[in-house]
């Protein structure tokens, strides 16, 4: 048994590729030359004869994904999120969204916290991308556990997956034995007062924020929604029903995204006040993560604040 | 003719294969006609092989559509419906007078392939440079599997100034895949003009040779050469083969015949009549 909580979202794919390899044997697995930094390097290491290595050609990659996909195998796709929505984004609408194709993209790298590379390398479009195809499933694990069970979701279940991880470790938010579900938000924190959903990192900051405003006397409710696509609009009609205020956090832009679609639910079903913690518009540039997640307000801080603006608006 | 495949269901002799190929002909005029939009130009110049294909090369059943062992045609010039169509119908996937639904709301026949509706169709198309890729796949899951099934790609020669056509050329023999082959309808028309005038792709022969793939060039409307370039390709091993295959754009109708115009336009009724005569 690998122990997953202190890894990395990606580390803990790379090595919870291997556990399923074992177990299923139609997963085969395709990276596009990274994948010494997605970690599927562990599967083709283990697995050579499954390892589809596709050098720099990601559109390539995601149409040779769909046909293996035609004859009943699992495959797994494998790039930074960047390319893996941006540069076969065709190849994927056509090839495996409309199709329906059992293709299982899992894209690291999300995010600006890829840090010091840059803004073509920083992956703040992609949830707006894949939330925006048809069958899609995306999923934004907020830590290396629950990437775990996301992935093995995943192959349980026949449809396309988009999968975003990320590159530096997030902190742990759940313990061995958590159970994913595909499209259920999980309450991590209870509140009356407001509620934050968020996913991916920002989930730990959203439980920092909620500490930090309990020892002011604010209640506030935190949703951790791993599934954007399709969304858990149960869980959003409640919080908004319950606590009569919405902060969303996500590690992307503010439109198209996470907020976009808690949005759409609260403006249909439950108008409440709302607030948005996200990019607002802009590339980021080069830095570390957490200078970076400082300095376009991805923080703990922000989402006090935000809550903060929000319950006069009640 | 040697074996090319003893378990083909489809064994049709070289006239037979004509007299196919101009019914499957029929078939897109009147198909493309009645839809009122439509690309006839390069459903007709794919005729000959798409027929060689179905009528004689391939082992595949109308009954047993999932069948794992069946080769797989895939038509990546997904604009070319008609005469996957047409040749699907004529086999048995489904009935022939449902090639009139063509376009149709609610029909399985959409103006571009669909996998999840229509009996026979393994890729969905319609944006072009993909279906090279997509055969990869296939013909890599048959490696692991350990199946001896072939898979057939059409690309148009228009479509080959896709860069995504590249990136799978130099894939497909670095994966030593043997069980591929493509095919170019190579009609040297594309819709906004001659090839040649649009983007140059010439030597296209060279540029596969370069990709380190085993080239034939054919007579695309000469059947015996089809088969016999078919069957080669089928030998070849190690490597994967394409077929450069130059054919007329519209063959068969003389108004159609090198015409632009007939790339993407339906023909009228009074067209369509002319046309199903020069094809009777």
């Amino acid at each position: 048994m690998t122990a997953y909580a202190d890894l990395s979202t990606r580390e803990a794919y790379g090595k919870v590729l291997v556990e399923l390899g074992k177990e299923h044997k139609d997963i085969v697995v395709l990276d596009a030359d990274l994948s010494r930094s997605t970690m599927t390097k562990y599967f083709a290491e283990k697995f050579p004869e499954r390892f589809i290595q596709c050098g720099l050609q990601e559109q390539n990659m995601m149409s040779i994904a769909a046909g293996l996909a035609a004859t009943g195998k699992i495959p797994f796709a494998s790039t930074f999120a960047v390319f893996a929505a941006c540069r076969c984004f065709d190849q994927v609408r056509v090839c495996i969204a409309q199709p329906k194709l059992n293709v299982k993209i899992v894209a690291t790298h999300g995010g600006i916290t890829v840090g010091e590379d840059g803004a073509s390398h920083h992956a703040i479009e992609d949830l707006a991308l894949y939330c925006s195809l048809p069958g899609f499933n995306v999923v934004v694990p907020a830590d290396a556990i629950e990437t775990v069970e996301a992935v093995k979701a995943a192959v349980a279940i026949e449809a396309p997956f988009y999968i975003r991880l990320g590159r530096p470790k997030f902190p742990a938010v759940y313990a061995d034995g958590y159970r994913f579900q595909l499209g259920k938000a999980v309450t991590l924190r209870e509140g009356k007062d407001a509620t934050v959903i968020a996913c991916g990192i920002m989930v730990s900051k959203a439980l920092e924020a909620a500490n930090n405003l309990a020892s002011q006397g604010i209640d506030c409710r935190v949703v951790n929604m791993p599934t954007l696509k399709p969304l858990d609009e149960g869980a959003i009609i409640e919080a908004a029903t319950q606590t009569g205020a919405i902060v969303v956090a996500e590690e992307h832009l503010l439109h198209g995204g996470l907020g976009s679609r808690v949005a759409q639910v609260v403006a249909r079903e439950k108008p409440v006040p709302m607030s948005f913690i996200g990019i607002n518009d802009i590339y980021a540039k080069s830095g570390k993560p957490d200078e970076l997640l400082q300095k376009y307000g991805l923080t703990a801080e922000a989402i006090e604040q935000a809550v903060k603006s929000v319950l006069p608006r009640k | 003719m040697a074996d090319l495949r003893t378990e083909a269901k489809f064994d049709l002799s070289i006239p037979e294969l004509k007299k196919m190929a101009k019914q499957l002909r029929r078939h897109v005029i009147t198909m493309i006609a009645t839809a009122g939009s439509g690309h006839p130009g390069g459903s007709l110049s794919a005729a000959d092989i798409v027929t060689a294909l179905y009528f004689k090369v391939m082992r595949h059943d109308p009954q047993n559509t999932q069948w794992p062992d069946r080769d797989r045609f895939i038509l990546s010039k997904g604009h070319a419906a008609p005469i996957l169509y047409a040749a699907l119908a004529e086999c048995g996937y489904f009935p022939v007078e449902e090639l009139s639904t063509l376009r149709k709301l609610g029909s399985r026949l959409q103006g571009h392939t669909d996998r999840t509706l229509t009996p026979g169709v393994e890729m969905s198309a319609g944006s072009l440079g993909q279906g090279l890729s997509f055969g990869i796949g296939i013909a890599l899951a048959a490696r692991l599997d350990k199946r001896d099934y072939h898979v057939y790609v059409l690309l148009g020669d228009g479509e080959c100034e896709e860069g995504q056509i590249w990136e799978a050329a130099m894939s497909a023999p670095h994966f030593r895949i043997d069980n591929l082959t493509a095919i170019v309808d190579n009609n040297g028309i594309q819709l906004d003009g001659r090839c040649c005038d649009i983007m140059g792709l010439e030597s296209l022969a060279d540029k596969w040779r370069a990709f380190n793939w085993h080239v034939i060039e054919i007579d695309g409307h000469d059947m015996s050469q089809i088969l016999q370039a078919l069957e080669e390709a089928g030998k070849t091993k190690v490597r994967p083969t394409v077929i450069i295959a130059h054919t007329v754009k519209g063959k068969g109708v003389s108004f159609m015949e090198n015409n632009v115009d007939f790339h993407g336009k339906a023909p009228s009724a009074q067209e369509a009549e002319i046309a199903l005569k020069e094809l009777a």
